[in-house]
């Protein structure tokens, strides 16, 4: 069985090497001090990605990523390693958004590529930690979502069985295809740049990065299609302007700060309503939410 | 997680020696391949970007899983079950990493499925993959067999077995015996026709590295009742269809995850490489020319790893009040051990450049007859890469001992404990200069390159190069050791004497490495300031080496030899 699979994956900050440039002034990341690194747990979920490829020959694995124009560094890397392709979403109106304008916009684009079994990303970005926008996308599509996902370990007959991680062991669960996977860093690592991929896409380039290139590369790529990265606009995706970018955001950034934790403090509940509530009114009286 | 590519920028000026384009066009046939293989480069800048990307893989799995690997390695070790070898679990995952990188079969053409890489970047390779896990080098290293059935094997067995290797199926070379080590003429292992055409191997081989390997070659006795090597022939044993164990895995001093075995051979089916009788005297002198350059560029990664791990230690402990770094007597050792580093590995890149263009000339000759400049060329260069690989295996090994009995008196007291890498490199070191024909070997196979001129006349070339203000002073003093060196070949040789000449042999070889690598890392000097303190450090030390050896040569003479006998 063949499956359009797609990965979603994300250009981010590397956050894991910060140093003593990492932080401006006021409190934001300086990201020319930051290397833009393919997001972590997004290279889990392309391995599982290219697991489900290896096991049902024909597949094709296709990354989707929302970003700038370089993030096609992101879909570069993705072929070296197994992907066949990828589009980026780029557009300057889809700048400032947060978790649910991006998964508004991703969900979009996601409904434009059509015809997919599985749809696989990272359980979260390092840059923002949320792990809000693969759920997210699954509720905007209306699809099953499976979480903290460690190990794909069967798809057939319309169905995916996948073992999750959770704080106190694993769980294991089935779902209907399609459906949305978000995979945890406990997953298998992905798999190594090859070396003869390498060779193969090292020229791939966006259509913003085709315009830079001179003619001789401009033939190659038109001579070999695999080469296009075809970037995407909110408008191709047909996204509504309201709910993309800084309208389509609720989540405002009031001010930051510097935090330095003082005391690391751990209750654990026993997950009923009255509780759950009890605590939300005491984190809303002493103004750690809301 | 540190890359061992980008983290050495030595590496990235040795490829981009100006060489590498002729080297390029010979190797491509002026880019034929590029509509035929997507991953064909189309033109000079296209492939070297492509080494580079590659080694860049390379640098970042070896600077990652196989050097966080190599402890636990060297400490679980393969063991042997059912007659099969199990590898050490650090072991087998560096292997998947290898094979799913596609760093297998990087020599061989394409049509084979490999990457048509030419030797000197896969060298480059081996050098960085040393530096991780000396021991892993060799399985990894291995692929090397591969060039041997290209260069000698049938069409059909080509076909057959190097799209295997480029796939990532490891590969062993069986010539030791019990009794034939350094001598492979005394190998004994039978080898029976049958009918069929296929043959019949009988016997034991020892010390086989990776002897559980998918494809083996081996050195067999084919014509019954002869003694010699000329009896020899070379086989392909094919590990499905069985009939070779593993009795036992040597239990050794170093590159322990390495699985070095015996092996018993009961009717296991085998096939001809090549004609009959050429298996010792012209397969395995190939085969061994490639792993001892693979050996040489192994002791680089070697000495590159010890001189880390020596620098990072006197930079961060302090005695005294201060890092032990700002002492002379440190650091004057790490100084040497970065200018023998340096040296080896000029050296190292040389010899590879000159194998690659004689092996491509060898490779067009298959295809077309080459013009007279052509065979004139191949032929110079071919002399120059005999001339330089015993050279740069025999002398790189010998100075990565060195450096890493230096890493550890670095250490003190701290490096005879197991709780640094400098103990482990510094047991793995020991046999570089041993394996692939001791260094007391090389210099057998360098001391006619002495005498019948090779090496001066290729120290003569490296001294016509032009050299800045600055770095004359230096060349001066080659220009010097040279007549010191021409002086002390012309004592030896005139006495007419060849045990004479044989006990010399080793000073007068080590004289002329002394003043190539001086010479190279002058070159490299001339193009990259950041080579200039080696140059310095190298050419006091080449000074030193070269007025010892021609103060014994002088105070000499031929009838003392007798003292030295037991």
């Amino acid at each position: 069985m063949s499956l359009n699979i797609i990965v979603l994956a994300k250009q981010v900050p590397d956050t894991r090497n910060v140093g003593k440039d990492a932080m401006k002034e006021d409190g934001t990341i300086n990201r020319a001090a930051l290397p833009a690194i393919f997001n972590p747990e997004d290279l889990n979920a392309l391995e599982q990605a290219l697991r489900l490829k290896d096991a049902n020959p024909g597949s094709t694995v296709t990354v989707l990523t929302m970003g700038l124009p370089r993030a096609s560094e992101v879909i570069r890397e993705a072929m070296f390693r197994g992907a066949d392709g990828g589009v980026v979403l780029t557009d300057r109106v889809l700048g400032g958004a947060d978790t649910l304008a991006t998964s508004y916009s991703l969900a979009q684009a996601v409904k434009k590529m059509g015809n997919y079994d599985v749809i696989l990303g990272g359980r979260q970005a390092i840059d923002g930690d949320t792990a809000q926008v693969g759920p997210q996308i699954a509720e905007k599509l209306g699809l099953p979502q499976v979480t903290y996902a460690e190990e794909i370990l069967e798809l057939k007959d319309g169905h995916i069985v996948v073992k999750r991680r959770l704080e106190n062991g694993v769980e294991t669960v089935k779902a209907p295809l399609p459906c949305v996977v978000t995979v945890n860093g406990s997953a298998a690592e992905c798999r190594p740049r090859n070396a003869k991929r390498i060779q193969k896409y090292k020229y791939a380039a966006s259509s913003t990065e085709q315009t830079k290139l001179d003619d001789a590369r401009k033939a190659l790529i038109a001579a070999r299609p695999y080469l296009n990265i075809p970037e995407w606009s909110a408008a191709f995706v047909e996204a509504d302007p309201e709910q993309i970018g800084m309208p389509g955001s609720p989540t405002k950034v009031k001010a930051i700060e510097n935090v330095v934790f003082t005391a690391k403090e751990c209750r654990r509940l026993d997950g009923s309503d009255e509780q759950l509530e009890d605590l939300v009114k005491e984190l809303i009286a002493n103004h750690t939410i809301g | 997680m540190a890359n061992f590519y980008t983290d050495n920028p030595d590496l990235k000026h040795h490829l981009s020696h100006p060489l590498m384009q002729k080297i390029v066009e010979l190797k491509e046939r002026n880019f034929a391949d590029a509509d035929k293989f997507d991953y064909a480069p189309q033109n000079f800048e296209d492939a070297m970007d492509s080494y580079q990307k590659v080694l860049e893989v390379v640098g970042e799995i070896c600077g990652g899983k196989i050097a966080e690997n190599a402890e636990g390695v060297d400490a679980q070790g393969p063991h042997v079950e059912n007659g099969r070898v199990v590898y050490a679990d650090g072991t087998q995952e560096n292997l998947d990493l290898c094979r799913k990188a596609g760093l297998m079969g990087m020599s061989m053409p394409r049509r084979f499925g490999g990457l048509n890489f030419p030797i000197t970047p896969y060298i480059m390779a081996a050098d960085i993959v040393s530096r991780a896990d000396t021991g892993f080098e060799n399985l990894w290293g291995l692929q090397d067999c591969a060039e041997t059935i290209y260069e000698f094997a049938d069409e059909e067995q080509k076909e057959r077995y190097i799209p295997r290797v480029c796939q990532g199926e490891t590969m062993s070379m069986d010539l030791t015996e019990p009794d034939a080590g350094s001598d492979l003429q005394s190998v004994m292992l039978k080898a029976t026709e049958q009918p069929d055409g296929t043959w019949r191997l009988n016997g034991v081989k020892r010390f086989i590295t990776n002897g559980d390997s998918d494809i083996h070659l081996v050195l067999a006795r084919s014509e019954d009742g002869t003694k010699d090597g000329r009896g020899l022939s070379m086989f392909i044993y094919d590990k499905r269809d069985g009939g070779v164990d593993v009795r036992r895995i040597e239990n050794k001093m170093g590159i322990k995850g390495s699985p070095t075995c015996e092996l018993t051979y009961k009717n296991a089916k085998a096939e001809l490489c090549g004609s009959r009788r050429l298996g010792l005297i012209k397969y395995v002198m190939a085969l061994m020319n490639g792993a001892r350059l693979g050996i040489a560029a192994q002791s680089v990664g070697v000495s590159e790893r010890a001189y880390r791990e020596a620098l990072d230690y006197a930079r961060d402990r302090k005695q005294f009040g201060k890092a032990i770094i700002e002492f002379p007597a440190v650091y004057e050792m790490l100084a040497v051990m970065k200018a023998k580093l340096d040296a080896s590995r000029a050296l190292l890149y040389e010899t590879a450049r000159f194998v690659d263009i004689y092996k491509a000339y060898d490779d067009i000759a298959k295809e077309r007859t080459l013009t007279p400049e052509e065979r004139k060329e191949a032929k110079a260069f071919s002399r120059k890469a005999d001339a330089c690989t015993p050279l740069v295996k025999g002398m790189g090994s010998e100075y990565c001992n060195q450096n890493a009995y230096d890493a550890i008196q670095i250490h003190g007291g701290s490096g005879f404990m197991k709780d640094y890498a400098c103990e482990r490199v510094y047991r793995d070191a020991r046999i570089t200069s041993i394996y692939e024909g001791t260094t007391q070997l090389q210099v057998v196979a360098a001391i006619r390159h002495v005498t019948t001129g090779t090496y001066l006349s290729l120290i003569r070339e490296y001294e016509a190069q032009p050299v800045k203000e600055s770095l004359k002073g230096i060349h001066d003093i080659l220009v010097g050791l040279t007549e010191k060196f021409e002086k002390a070949v012309q004592t030896v040789t005139e006495a007419k004497n060849q045990e004479y000449l044989d006990f010399m042999a080793r000073r007068l070889v080590e004289m002329a490495g002394n003043i190539i690598m001086a010479y190279l890392l002058l070159g490299h000097a001339e193009a990259n300031e950041s080579f200039t303190k080696s140059c310095e450090v190298y050419t006091k030390l080449a000074q030193s080496e070269v007025d010892k050896h021609c103060d014994f040569i002088a105070n000499f003479s031929p009838a003392q030899i007798d003292c030295y006998k037991a």
